[in-house]
Parts: structure tokens; sequence; C-alpha cells
């Protein structure tokens, strides 16, 4: 499964939508997810990629890592995934 | 109904072994957060907190009670010998008979259940020590309280998260004012600062990894502590009868439950225990000098905490000071409320407002006088001290000069 792949199916669980109903210009408060669901994709993510996620739930547009959309959420995983540290 | 007051103090926590030296480092505006030490803290992305450093339980504490006690029963029991020291009283009789404790603490011994699960997972073995319940139990500080002194009414520990300790403490104040028990040992402990206890914390994303700084724009998180706090609450006419020392009184509490959201705080909530914690203790709001917040340091709190403030006080929210000396101590969850207690005693007692250290920015959401950085002198006459948990849990005390 690619990431685009895997990253939708992690949202589309965490909002209880089909894979179908989440879009790359979906944001997570369209599909319903709020702070705590925002918390739990981030891990769902962290483990299923093997990655570190630098994501302070007191201030999230602060961190580097965008979360505006599922794109953004995409391109910022690929950017960890190409340079961990 | 009696009047109810407090007989004794004690603590040990991050900023002093002893409420003294507490409050000491309160009016110097220092820090006790630091580099936490433990093992395996190198795995932990969280690696401050408010650590009790100097402590030798060895020396205190001989062979047999070691083996009983947790870190955090150990700080229960520091803390409850400088209280009951200070309060003269010794328990004999009727009076141990119908006294009791009631302590708050959140998760009770978790660095027994994180060595123990280290030991059968990590390490493989198939045998733990035989005191591993007794040890853990959340009540056992409690219990150890009421065995040291001989205290045999009414005795239990509360645990709602960040509130236990104000529950605890709401408890016993309502025990001595209805004239059940004549003098009830209270407040809490907690004793989170070890791997897995942060590492769980970790997990939700709220702690902060340089400070703890409440109110502050750029605030970003919570940062643990770790310590008891304990007091004597004593029917004012016994404590008068054998000229006792009084601290301060206790003239009121309220409890509320949000009945909304497991970790996101709500206005209405502590809006509302504030102002119970008013109406039960028969004053005007304008009579209300100095708040010890909540103040966790986190975007959600310190905003509703300010919010709930403003709605309560209307235009005397502008009058009264506010401050967080988990800036200073940390947050210690369950024992969080004990120890803040100091500091309201400080301000009446003392006529000196312990400070919001670590505050660089205004926060327009926050917009009160948090007293910024340094102590303050000023004349307290009532005081308020919050306590809002997860999961929705608020409860307020309100305490007079005497």
């Amino acid at each position: 499964m690619s990431i685009q792949n895997k990253v939708i199916a992690i949202i589309a669980e965490q909002a209880v939508l089909e894979p179908s109903d989440v879009t790359l210009d979906s944001t997570l408060e369209d599909l319903g997810i709020d702070s705590l669901g925002l918390v739990e994709s981030i891990f769902s993510i962290e483990e299923e990629f093997d990655i570190s996620i630098p994501f302070n739930a007191n201030n999230p547009s602060d961190s580097d890592f965008d979360i505006s959309n599922v794109a953004s959420i995409i391109v910022g995983i690929q950017k960890l995934m190409a340079d961990p540290t | 109904m009696k009047r109810v007051v407090v007989t004794g103090a004690g603590t040990i926590n991050a900023l002093g072994h002893c409420v003294p030296a507490t409050l000491k480092a309160m009016r110097e505006g220092q820090c006790g957060i630091g580099a936490l030490d433990f093992r395996d803290v190198d795995r932990l992305t969280i690696r401050i907190g408010g650590q009790v450093h100097g402590f030798e339980a060895e020396g205190r504490f001989n062979r047999q009670q070691m083996s009983l006690y947790d870190r955090f029963t150990q700080f229960t029991l520091i803390a409850a010998k400088e209280a009951i020291a200070q309060s003269g009283l010794t328990f004999s009789g009727d009076l141990s008979v119908r006294s009791g404790v009631v302590l708050g603490t959140a998760a009770g011994g978790v660095s027994t259940w994180d060595d123990n699960y280290r030991s059968v997972y990590e390490d493989g073995k198939n045998r733990v020590h035989p005191f591993v319940v007794p040890k853990l139990m959340n009540n056992a500080a409690t219990s150890h309280i009421s065995m040291e002194y001989n205290l045999k009414g009414p005795t239990f520990t509360v645990s709602t998260a960040c509130a236990s300790s104000n529950h605890a403490m709401a408890q016993a104040f309502a025990m001595v004012r209805s004239g059940m028990a004549p003098v009830m040992v209270t407040g809490g402990s907690e004793s989170m600062l070890c791997f897995g206890g942060i590492k769980a914390w970790e997990g939700l994303r709220v702690m902060s990894k340089d400070a703890c700084r409440p109110f502050s724009a750029n605030r970003n998180g919570m940062v643990q502590g770790e310590g008891a706090g304990v007091f004597v609450f004593e029917d004012f006419d016994h404590a008068r009868a054998r000229g006792a020392e009084i601290l301060c009184e206790v003239i009121g509490f309220a409890m509320s439950s949000d009945a909304a959201d497991i970790v996101m705080p709500s206005k209405q909530g502590a809006a509302r225990a504030i102002s119970g914690a008013l109406n039960d203790a028969q004053i005007n709001p304008d009579e209300v000098g100095y708040i010890n917040a909540h103040g966790t340091g986190t975007t959600a709190n310190d905003k509703t905490e300010c919010a709930a403030v403003a709605d309560v006080f209307g235009p005397h929210a502008d009058n009264l000071m506010i401050s967080s000396t988990k800036s200073m101590h940390g947050h210690l969850i369950g024992g969080t409320g004990a120890v803040e207690l100091l500091a309201c005693i400080m301000a009446l007692r003392d006529g000196v407002i312990a400070p919001t250290i670590g505050y660089e920015e205004p926060d327009p959401e926050c917009a009160l006088d948090v007293v910024p950085n340094e102590a303050r002198d000023a004349n307290v006459t009532v005081a308020l001290s919050n306590a809002f948990a997860f999961g929705g849990l608020n409860a307020v005390l309100t305490l007079r000069k005497i």
C-alpha cells in the first residue's frame, strides 16, 4: 500500500468513515476528528511508518509537521521518512 | 456546624523538604524544575520535571519499612510527620477513635508497578517481592499514616486525577465541619517520575520539553512534579481549647463535574466549582484577594480557567491576584492541590503572594493579574485554591485569614 493509502486508511478508521470518503484536501476537522482523535492519529502514523512526529497538542500550528489537511500530512511523513532526524 | 482550622502543615516537594523551605523558595520565585534523573530517562522525549532531590529514604526508614513504602508513601509520611508535629496533637482515647485520614493520589505506587513490570517482563523473572500489592495500592500512604499516628476514624483515599488532593481536603473539611470528626489529617501525594510514569504522559503530547510557563502566551505544556502535602484540619473550638497555633481557616468548598470531555476542560464546570465554593463559604466574590490557580501551563487549561474566573468575579477579576505555583514545583497531579494550599496559607498568614514564574509574554486570553515572576506583599483575607482534573472533575477550596 502506498503512503497515501496507508494514511487515508488510518484517518478513515479514526473518523469512522470509509477510505473513499477521505480525500487529499479533507481537513481533520471536516472529518470530525477532535483533539484526542488527532493525537491518536499521530500515534498510529508514527507506529505505521516508524517515525517520530514533532507534535505538541498545546500548539499544533507551531510544529514543523503540517496537519492542515490529508495532503500536508502525507508530505510531512515523506519528509520525516527521508530525513528521520 | 463547626468552624474548621488548619493547625499543622507538612510537605516535601521539588522546592523543599519541609514547609519553611518550600515557602522560602516560593517567596524567592525559585524554580524546582530541572533535568530528570532516573533509569532509562534517555528513552524519553520529556526529560524535565520537578523531582525531589537530596532525599535518601535509607536514612529515614528502616529496612522493613522500605520494603513496604513506595516513594509516594515515603513522601506522605515525611509530610505527615511535619504537619502532626506542628499541630502538637497526639491521638489517644476518643480523639483517636473519631479522627481519621483522607488523602488524594492519582496513581499511588507507580514506581512499584514500574519496577516490578520491568522485573517480570524485561528481566524475565517469575517471582516478585511479597509486598508488591500493599506497597503499590492507592490507599497505602493513607493507611500508614493511620497506623503511625493511631488515627482510627474515617480513613480512605480519593483518586480524581489532578483534583485528588482538593477533593480529599474538601471531604476532610466537610467531616470536621459536620462534627463527624474533631481532627482529620488530609492532603495528598504523588510520585510518577519514573520511566513508565513519564512515558504514559508523553503519549498525550501535552508536556513541555523546556519549562512550565502558566498564562504566558508562549506556554507549551505542563511539567510534572512529585512530592506530598499533608495538613491537620481541626475543629476550631478543639484547637482553641488547647491553645494550638492556627495557620488559617477553611471556610468552604465546592465540587462539580463537567460531564463533557475526558481531557478538555470546561469553563462552565470550573465556574460552577468556583462560585459554589464562594456560596458555601457565604462570602461575596469581592472578598477574594488571591486564587491559587490550577494553572497547568497547557493552552487549554489556562485560557479556560481565566475565562471561568472572569465569569464568576466580573469586574473584580481584575482586582484579585491569581498565580500558578506549578511553574516552580511542577504539577504534582494527585498531590498538587496539597502543595498549592501552602501558597494560600502563605498569602493569608504571611501576606506574601507566590508568583507565577517563567512568565514571558502576555496572553490576551489570560488577561488577569498572574503575579508574574516576583512574589508580592499583599494583605489578603480570603483565598481560593482551584483544581480541575482530567475527567472533568473540579474541586475548589475557600480559605480565610484568622
